[in-house]
């Protein structure tokens, strides 16, 4: 236990000492203020009865976030380790590789989730001038914030499978971009599915990660959605620690 | 309760994809000792040392440190163990003391002990006044001394140091070796270098490793006596092998010998001198005056011989 928090607090200071992390954020943050302005623009146009945060997800900027972001943040946490060779010297403290899996991952959650911290303000300020309560509740926002932090878990999870696989930064990224990308698309698939597959066209429309955060920013809890973010970081967790632990058994 | 052996390595094979990098390898290591893993560069040192501090599983064969299997109870072994890398990797981005309590904290050291800990190794290292500094902005010899800290910070038993004044200058080699004589006795070490003159310096006992396998293993002194020495003459003789024996016995210089029978009355004699003493000569003699005939007469050329050139070359073309 000691050594996760040990290893959870550099893996986060170390996004803070880097130029990287704070890259990440200004970028997160210049595309959720970008996002508002074209949403409050929309909204002065057309007022709309569906939740400010409903409405920030149709605007496609959190996906264009969530899949630059992601495979960016989590690139570095095992490539760059295996690039300077300090991850020999990780690896022969007495620490398990499973505490070092996830103790890298918790690391990029939080720094994920301080990366969205500049949209809660903005939510704030758009609460304070559109003068209604029922455009941002409580429940609605807490709603999205799990949306974004499942949402975000298995982004982040593919991007640390990516990172176990290479000694490239850069590979690194990619790979996890791609796997984002893939993730992403998977639930778009369904519709081009013939009807007459129609279990396989359920099955992937279950994999819809954009409608699911749709539901999400409404306030909607819906238990499948949970299961499948949360079942999904744990297997794509697994496969980071098999691909760390490959040095045993390759 | 384990002999006193700090290392004991049986037999030990690691196969990478299609390539053997240590091969049916065996020694043992005292607690206290200052051993030296010497040989070229792809020798199997760094190898044999990542299979000790845990890191890599070994194919075949067993490794012990401190009677503990370093697979079986790897988390007990590296709680024992202070292992510096090759290249000394370090986080560039982090101050020095916020490392070493890093590194302290993740050994398992308790909040206060850690402190206690960090403290000790920055004064015993001479890294005080630079605590605060940026790892990435010290010179190597500082950062050396940063990695060296590290792998003493929780007092392990073993300290396994690969190539540890690899990329220093001659006076920061020097300091460094100085540091590394100096923890002998409290601590068993194993060194790796492909500098002879530096094993004779540093260690009490030198294991010479070639192409994956470990060719001999002495002090440096007998490694020297071994150098200086004829080494071992073979002469095939056609003689009683009683008279053999009692010929060979009765030669001051003979150290050791070895008859094995041939064909015919031929014995095949294999006689190690003492150092610095060739028998050819006496051989002839002794086979001349006693009318016996004498078919062959070599002297073995020792393969440390060849090893030794070949250890030592890269670094006179360095120089």
């Amino acid at each position: 236990m000691q050594g996760y928090w040990t290893l959870t607090r550099r893996e986060l200071a170390a996004y803070f000492y880097s130029f990287t992390g704070w890259v990440v954020i200004a970028v997160a943050t210049f595309l959720v203020g970008l996002s508002f302005v074209v949403l409050l623009d929309r909204l002065g146009n057309a007022p709309s009865p569906a939740p400010v945060t409903e409405l920030f997800y149709q605007t496609y900027y959190f996906w264009l976030i969530v899949l630059l972001a992601t495979p960016v943040i989590t690139m570095r946490l095992f490539a760059l380790e295996r690039f300077s060779g300090t991850f020999e010297t990780l690896m022969t403290t007495p620490v398990s590789d499973l505490t070092v899996v996830l103790a890298k991952f918790s690391a990029a959650l939080v720094f994920y989730l301080v990366m969205w911290l500049p949209m809660l303000g903005c939510l704030l300020v758009v609460q304070r001038f559109v003068h209604q309560p029922g455009a941002l509740d409580a429940g609605t926002l807490a709603g999205m914030y799990l949306g974004v932090a499942l949402v975000g878990a298995l982004f982040l999870a593919a991007g640390c499978f990516a990172s176990s696989l290479t000694r490239s930064q850069t590979a690194a990224a990619m790979i996890g971009a791609l796997l984002g990308v893939s993730l992403f698309s998977l639930g778009f698939l369904a519709q081009r599915v013939p009807t007459s597959a129609s279990v396989f066209r359920q099955a992937l429309a279950q994999l819809n990660v954009f409608e699911q955060m749709q539901d999400f920013a409404r306030g909607v809890l819906d238990t499948r959605a949970v299961v499948f973010h949360l079942s999904g970081t744990a297997f794509l967790l697994y496969l980071t620690l098999r691909a760390v632990e490959s040095r045993r058994w390759r | 309760m384990n002999d006193g052996w700090m290392i004991e390595v049986a037999h030990l094979t690691k196969r990478f994809a299609g390539r053997t990098a240590v091969e049916d390898v065996s020694f043992q290591v005292g607690r206290g000792e200052i051993v030296g893993l010497l040989g070229p560069n792809g020798a199997g040192k760094s190898t044999t040392m990542r299979i000790l501090s845990g890191f890599l599983p070994a194919t075949s064969g067993s490794a012990r440190v401190a009677g503990l299997d370093v697979f079986r109870d790897s988390r007990e072994v590296r709680r024992r163990i202070g292992y510096m890398p090759e290249n000394n990797p370090l986080h560039p981005e982090m101050r020095v003391r916020e490392y070493l309590k890093f590194r302290a904290r993740l050994k398992g050291l308790s909040r206060r002990r850690s402190r206690e800990r960090v403290d000790a190794v920055l004064e015993q290292f001479g890294l005080t006044d630079v605590s605060r500094r940026i790892i990435g902005q010290l010179s190597r010899g500082y950062r050396q001394r940063v990695g060296l800290a590290d792998a003493l910070v929780h007092e392990p038993e073993l300290i396994i140091l690969d190539e540890p004044t690899q990329g220093l200058d001659p006076h920061q080699i020097r300091s460094a070796r100085e540091t590394i004589k100096s923890l002998a006795g409290a601590h068993t070490l194993l060194i790796s270098t492909h500098n002879l003159h530096e094993a004779e310096l540093m260690c009490h006992r030198i294991l010479i490793m070639l192409d994956g396998r470990v060719l001999a293993a002495d002090t440096p002194e007998n490694l020297q006596k071994l150098m200086a020495g004829g080494g071992q003459v073979v002469a095939e003789i056609a003689a009683p092998a009683a008279a053999l024996r009692e010929c060979f016995a009765a030669m001051p210089e003979v150290e050791t010998f070895d008859l094995s029978a041939c064909e015919g009355d031929y014995y095949r004699c294999a006689l190690t001198a003492r150092a610095g003493v060739d028998l050819r000569p006496q051989l002839f003699a002794l086979a001349r005056d006693r009318g016996w005939t004498l078919r062959e007469l070599t002297r073995n050329r020792h393969s440390l011989e060849d090893i030794y050139v070949r250890v030592t070359r890269p670094e006179e073309e360095e120089e």
